[in-house]
């Protein structure tokens, strides 16, 4: 589905990655872990086409990255919902309408998507939120939304970086359950993340993986998280 | 962005939801209309300019050149004489459609103006004019001042040229110059749209980069902008050729004389000229958008 080949990436003068090998088979679930500044981010953007590597290869199902028009990368946007680290929304848009963003852009109009953007707003518990405007939405609530556009389009997988880093323990609960509820339903999911907590969390609800940067390199972390 | 039917045809239905996934710029929107507003209004003048001049540039080259006169200068008792030769002389000249002596009144008519009414003609040594009118291929003048010399001394021909070319020469540059103003009119809106629209896309990065994240094609990206300073062009143009074909309608008119100053202006199917404005400036901002779009896309990530 995803796929890294000896994947390596610099910027300006430092390698950051280097000689990275990562397959996300489809329904798997992995967490992404690492010290900050480890480059996380950047391999998040490297599977979605945000970034080229510098050598290697990334395959997006099945085709070779650095093949690819810039509209197929819009259609692999499509297929892979994304939740960034500092999530972004078209602030002059009421909520429920930048959840529906991904259907607009693909030409679908959210009043087709009527029951299933209400369903989908009430399953990230921001039904009664719909009509605030982004800037007005609590951090937690920013994260919940974003999440909520990322899935809309119900796409393959899910890739979400550091998707509780700005709420509390209940709240990252709860949004870790949305996500191995996508998990169940068949999408793969990968999740950027430092705290280790989730990931223990998570391990206790689902099959997870967890990949581990360091010192340039992805190393399946062992049992001991 | 590629540009073709489809994305024609999507542009005039109009997309509520794609327009709305741009803010609305109130400041630039209302400079954008402005600007094509005040460039709509010089373009009617720069028009009237050139379909007047070239109204003009024909009435003079097309009468005048069919127009001629002889003058008769001779001693009072051979006048009469001199006339009659001279218009047997025009009779026989291939291309004269017609040639005839004034008559006296005329002739008093004609000096009326400067020396008032009741001239003593008949006491003055005023020459005797006659009126020749060519027909459509014109006669060679050269020939006939050889052969009024020749036959009748006292007649001078002037067949008007002399001051004719260069009046309908410079109506004819006035013609060219009202043209490429109507031109850099529209280079001017192209270049006013481009930067509009390069200042809009950079003042919407974080729009752009939202679209993107949730899989928006750039023809779609670029299509809400372009639609967006097409429409604004369209109706500050249409504001400005409406202003300025009032301004054109209440330009005080000369009556029937095409002359200079008074004749700026409208006639006939000239008047729908204008109304082309609003959908030219609205072509050449779609295409300046377009391209502004698609090279600020190509170079956003
Ligand atoms: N294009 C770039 N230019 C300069 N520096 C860059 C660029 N891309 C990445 N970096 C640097 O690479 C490092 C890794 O960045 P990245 O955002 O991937 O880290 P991360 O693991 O996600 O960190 P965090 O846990 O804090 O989110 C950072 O030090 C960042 O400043
Ligand atoms: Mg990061």
């Amino acid at each position: 589905m995803i796929e890294l080949e000896n994947v390596a990436y610099s910027y300006g003068g430092g390698e950051l990655l280097s000689d990275i090998s990562v397959k996300l088979a489809p329904g798997s679930f992995h967490f992404l872990t690492g010290p900050s500044g480890a480059g996380k981010t950047t391999l998040l953007k490297l599977c979605y086409g945000a970034l080229l590597p510098t050598s290697g290869h990334v395959r997006l199902f099945e085709a070779d990255v650095r093949t690819l028009e810039r509209d197929d990368i819009a259609m692999i946007r499509r297929k892979v919902g994304v939740v960034h680290q500092d999530v972004q929304f078209l602030d002059h848009l009421p909520v429920r309408d930048n959840v529906a963003l991904p259907l607009t852009v693909s030409g679908r109009h959210a009043e087709a998507a009527g029951d299933d953007l209400g369903e989908l707003m009430a399953w990230v518990g921001l039904t009664n939120r719909a009509e605030a405007l982004p800037p007005e939405l609590s951090g937690g609530e920013r994260q919940r939304a974003a999440l909520a556009r990322a899935v809309i389009m119900s796409p393959d997988v899910v890739l979400a970086d550091e998707p509780t880093g700005n709420v509390d323990w209940e709240m990252s609960q709860r949004l870790l359950k949305l996500l191995v509820e996508l998990n169940r339903m068949g999408k793969t999911v990968l999740i950027a993340t430092h705290d280790l907590s989730l990931i223990r969390a998570a391990k206790a609800q689902v099959q997870a993986r967890v990949l581990r940067i360091s010192n340039r390199r992805v190393q399946l972390a062992g049992a001991d998280l | 962005m590629r540009f073709d039917l489809q994305t024609l045809r999507a542009m005039l239905a109009g997309d509520r939801h794609a327009d709305r996934v741009v803010p609305p710029t109130g400041f630039t929107a209302q400079l954008t209309v402005f600007a094509s507003g005040a460039m709509a209004f010089l373009a009617v003048f720069a028009l009237a300019l050139s379909l007047a001049s070239g109204r003009l540039a024909e009435a003079w080259g097309d009468e005048l050149a069919r127009t001629a006169t002889i003058r008769i200068v001779a001693p009072e008792d051979q006048r009469a004489i001199q006339t009659t030769a001279a218009l047997e002389v025009l009779s026989t000249t291939p291309g004269i459609a017609s040639a005839r002596a004034l008559t006296d009144a005329e002739q008093q008519a004609l000096l009326a103006p400067w020396f008032g009414q009741d001239l003593p003609l008949d006491t003055l040594p005023v020459p005797r004019l006659i009126e020749i009118i060519a027909a459509d291929q014109g006669f060679d003048a050269t020939g006939l001042r050889l052969r009024l010399a020749a036959e009748v001394p006292g007649a001078i021909l002037d067949d008007h040229v002399r001051w004719r070319e260069p009046l309908v020469s410079a109506a004819n540059r006035l013609r060219l110059l009202g043209w490429t103003a109507a031109l850099l009119i529209l280079g001017a809106v192209a270049a006013m749209v481009t930067l509009a629209a390069n200042a809009a896309l950079a003042a919407n990065a974080q729009v752009v980069a939202v679209l993107r994240l949730v899989g928006a094609t750039d023809r779609y990206i670029a299509q809400a902008f372009v639609r967006r300073f097409t429409l604004r062009a369209f109706a500050g143009s249409a504001a400005g050729v409406v202003i300025g074909l009032i301004a054109v309608w209440f330009m005080p008119s000369g009556g029937d004389t095409p002359s200079f100053l008074t004749g700026i202006g409208f006639q006939g199917t000239g008047w729908l000229v204008p109304l082309l404005l609003p959908f030219i400036s609205a072509l050449v901002a779609l295409l300046a958008t377009a391209y502004a779009a698609g090279r600020a896309l190509r170079t956003l990530t």
